[in-house]
């Protein structure tokens, strides 16, 4: 079993390198549906006994991570009438590099902590981090607002990924909650992306400098 | 039962909002229920329930010692929302009433969760419930200031669940069963796990930081400030980075009964001298009072973190400083609110002599400048005199010395500001028109009736406040 979910993680791991050195936006978006879908099986592999609720979290996780918000983010793609990233504040190449490091890095930072014994030899805490660390590059070095929300995808992702460590512990409820929080919260960012496209006819955000100091 | 109706009544008045035909009557359920509100918050200040130990929202001590100045805040920046909408006739006010009253059920939550994962999602909630808000005006900026906000506030929030997520490890790793109630971590203390807590302090830190618009990661703070209304201003300054604040708090005196207190208490004023430092750094250099207004946010935010580091009186102090500032601050946004609507324009390039177009709005907000840069009567100058006192008291003299030297500059910042503003031959961008904004009793009531508050906070502090401040202080200590 944990093989299983290690071979996944590593999955994801090589996907948030995908992200990073890509420059097309229906690649990019098509990369974080793949690793979200990844993501939302994970759940049924770590749980022994699958209960309904942890059935339902997964799918809707899958649903949403997977089918969605790509959905929704190809839609404000289109209407922007953009699918490629030019001029990114970090080049794809240093953006490549920066996750490779990011990721070992990861590795590293992840022996140091101290884990159970039950998730000793697990890649989740470095997975974590990685896909953390490159949620803030893309964040950063991008500068399509959909590139950027994509960036935040990862970085959600990453999160997500450390959560599944306390997934036996905490009370699904709680679990439930911060997956509807988050998917309210991409939707509510799919919506802003769409008005500033028509506030701005553009959704490069080096366009967005009217406040400032 | 009371603490619970403070969530469900503002949900049932989101809900009726949203299902209520008129246009012009919809804005009278804010009062309405912010009345309820202010009711039983106060009643539940005066006689506290009992708390459950393992509940996870309850009337709690910190709650009882906050959430009541929040509850007057929004109360007061109802009424003004009522006149407010009625000028704003021409953009439609469904979303914004029912969001605003939902925003108060979720800053009721928050302040009354007591576990760690409720606290997140309802600070999340509250952060995506305000964006609406931020982009009611509906212009580009507008909607540059909200993508920012969201972009930051939302990479914050996400810091924030990493570094919950790490803490629960913390307590799963010294063999916690999974209870993330603040009573279950603290009780465990020295048996989390030390390096999951220090990481989950710093995330936390990070993340509910950007919250409450801490510098370095204060940056979406004058853009949402600068653009939201009035209101929406005054509640995110006074309400909602409150709750972040608390969070703060109760995260802290986990830290403590780990026996890392020490680390959290110095980060926590290393993070907070910054932001005074930042914010008197802009203060001196903006030209836009409503900016203004969102660096001395940062400047106040900066204070009360400073106080959480003192410790003990320390805290008492912060919890005394959060009811002045957010009365004052509310008092400050909302005839700032007015003198823009009247110059229609925000920078002291463009404005001038308000003091003789809007002259009552004008006096407020030199009496606000006054209770802000905390000069004596107003509630800030005694709440920044306790903290001075504890930080002595603690031993932390350095920091006082720069504590008081970044007052000094952000006093220099805001005078500069205010009395271009005010002072002068009347010079406004929309002279143009004609038409003199009317000072109606709606849009001056509130701004007096919170520097009244703000003044009565500071010079007759009731002992029922003080007690639930102390008792809050003895919450936040942990017992070793």
């Amino acid at each position: 079993m944990n093989n299983t979910l290690n071979l996944l993680i590593g999955l994801a791991m090589g996907l948030n390198l995908m992200a990073l050195g890509s420059g097309r936006l229906p690649s990019v978006i098509r990369t974080v549906a793949i690793q979200g879908m990844v993501l939302g099986v994970m759940p049924l592999l770590i749980e022994e006994h699958i209960q309904w609720l942890a059935l339902a979290i997964a799918v809707g996780t899958v649903a949403v991570k997977g089918f969605v918000i790509p959905q929704l983010l190809q839609r404000a793609m289109r209407a922007a009438n953009i699918d490629r990233e030019i001029e990114p504040f970090i080049g794809f190449i240093p953006s490549l590099l920066l996750g490779a490091g990011g990721t070992i890095g990861a590795v590293a930072v992840a022996r140091v902590l101290p884990l159970l014994p039950e998730h000793a030899g697990s890649l989740l805490v470095p997975g974590a981090l990685a896909s953390v660390l490159t949620g803030f590059v893309m964040l950063i070095g991008r500068t399509k607002a959909i590139s950027q929300v994509c960036g935040y995808l990862i970085l959600e992702n990453g999160i997500y990924l450390f959560g599944l460590l306390l997934l036996k512990a905490t009370p699904l409820l709680v679990d439930a909650g911060i997956l509807l929080d988050l998917t309210v919260g991409v939707f509510v960012i799919g919506i802003i992306v769409d008005r500033i496209q028509r506030a701005f006819d553009s959704l490069d955000t080096r366009k967005l400098t009217i406040l400032r100091e | 039962m009371k603490e619970l109706l403070l969530i469900v009544v503002p949900f049932v008045g989101a809900a009726l909002a949203a299902a209520w035909p008129n246009q012009r009557s919809r804005p009278w359920l804010l009062p309405i229920v912010g009345l309820v509100h202010a009711v039983l918050s106060l009643w539940l200040l005066l006689a506290p329930p009992p708390v459950k130990p393992g509940a996870w929202l309850a009337f709690d001590p910190l709650a009882r010692a906050v959430l009541p100045a929040v509850s007057l805040l929004f109360l007061t920046c109802a009424i003004y929302a009522v006149s407010y909408l009625q000028l704003r006739t021409e953009r439609p006010n469904r979303v914004f009433v029912a969001l605003m009253l939902m925003v108060l059920g979720l800053l009721s939550a928050g302040h009354q969760a007591r576990h760690l994962g409720l606290l997140w999602i309802t600070t999340e909630a509250v952060t995506l419930a305000a964006v609406p808000l931020l982009h009611f005006n509906g212009t580009p900026r507008a909607f540059e200031a909200t993508w920012k906000y969201l972009l930051v506030g939302g990479t914050g929030v996400a810091l924030s669940l990493f570094g919950s997520f790490c803490l629960g490890y913390a307590s799963l790793h010294g063999g916690g069963n999974g209870d993330l109630t603040f009573t279950t971590l603290t009780s465990q203390g020295a048996g989390l796990s030390r390096p999951w807590v220090l990481s989950a302090w710093v995330m936390i830190l990070v993340g509910y930081g950007t919250k409450m618009g801490l510098a370095p990661v204060h940056t979406w703070k004058p853009d949402a400030y600068g653009e939201a209304p009035a209101i929406v201003g005054a509640i995110l300054a006074g309400g909602v980075t409150t709750v972040a604040f608390t969070a703060i708090l109760r995260v802290r005196a986990v830290v403590h009964a780990a026996g890392s207190g020490a680390i959290a208490d110095r980060t926590l004023i290393v993070i907070g001298l910054f932001s005074m430092i930042v914010a008197a750094l802009f203060l001196l250099g903006t030209r836009d009072f409503k900016r203004m207004l969102a660096y001395s946010s940062v400047e106040h935010m900066g204070i009360l973190v400073i106080g959480a580091g003192f410790g003990g009186a320390g805290i008492w102090a912060s919890l005394f400083h959060v009811w002045s500032n957010s009365l004052t601050k509310g008092a400050l946004f909302l005839s700032a609110g007015n003198i823009r609507r009247a110059a229609g324009a925000r920078t002291m390039d463009e404005v001038g002599g308000m003091s003789a177009l809007t002259p009552i709005s004008a006096g407020i907000f030199v009496a606000g400048l006054f209770a802000v840069t905390a000069c004596p009567p107003f509630g800030p100058f005694f709440s920044e005199l306790s903290l001075v006192r504890s930080g002595i008291a603690s031993d932390h003299p350095w920091a006082v010395g720069v504590f008081l030297a970044c007052l000094l500059f952000a006093f220099f910042g805001l005078t500069r500001l205010v009395f271009a503003i005010v002072d002068g031959r009347p010079r406004t961008a929309s002279r143009t028109t004609g038409k003199r904004f009317p000072e109606t009793f709606g849009v001056i009531a509130p701004a007096l009736i919170l520097m009244a508050l703000s003044v009565w906070v500071g010079i007759g502090t009731p002992a029922v406040l003080r007690d639930a401040w102390s008792a809050a202080v003895v919450q936040l200590t942990p017992t070793p």
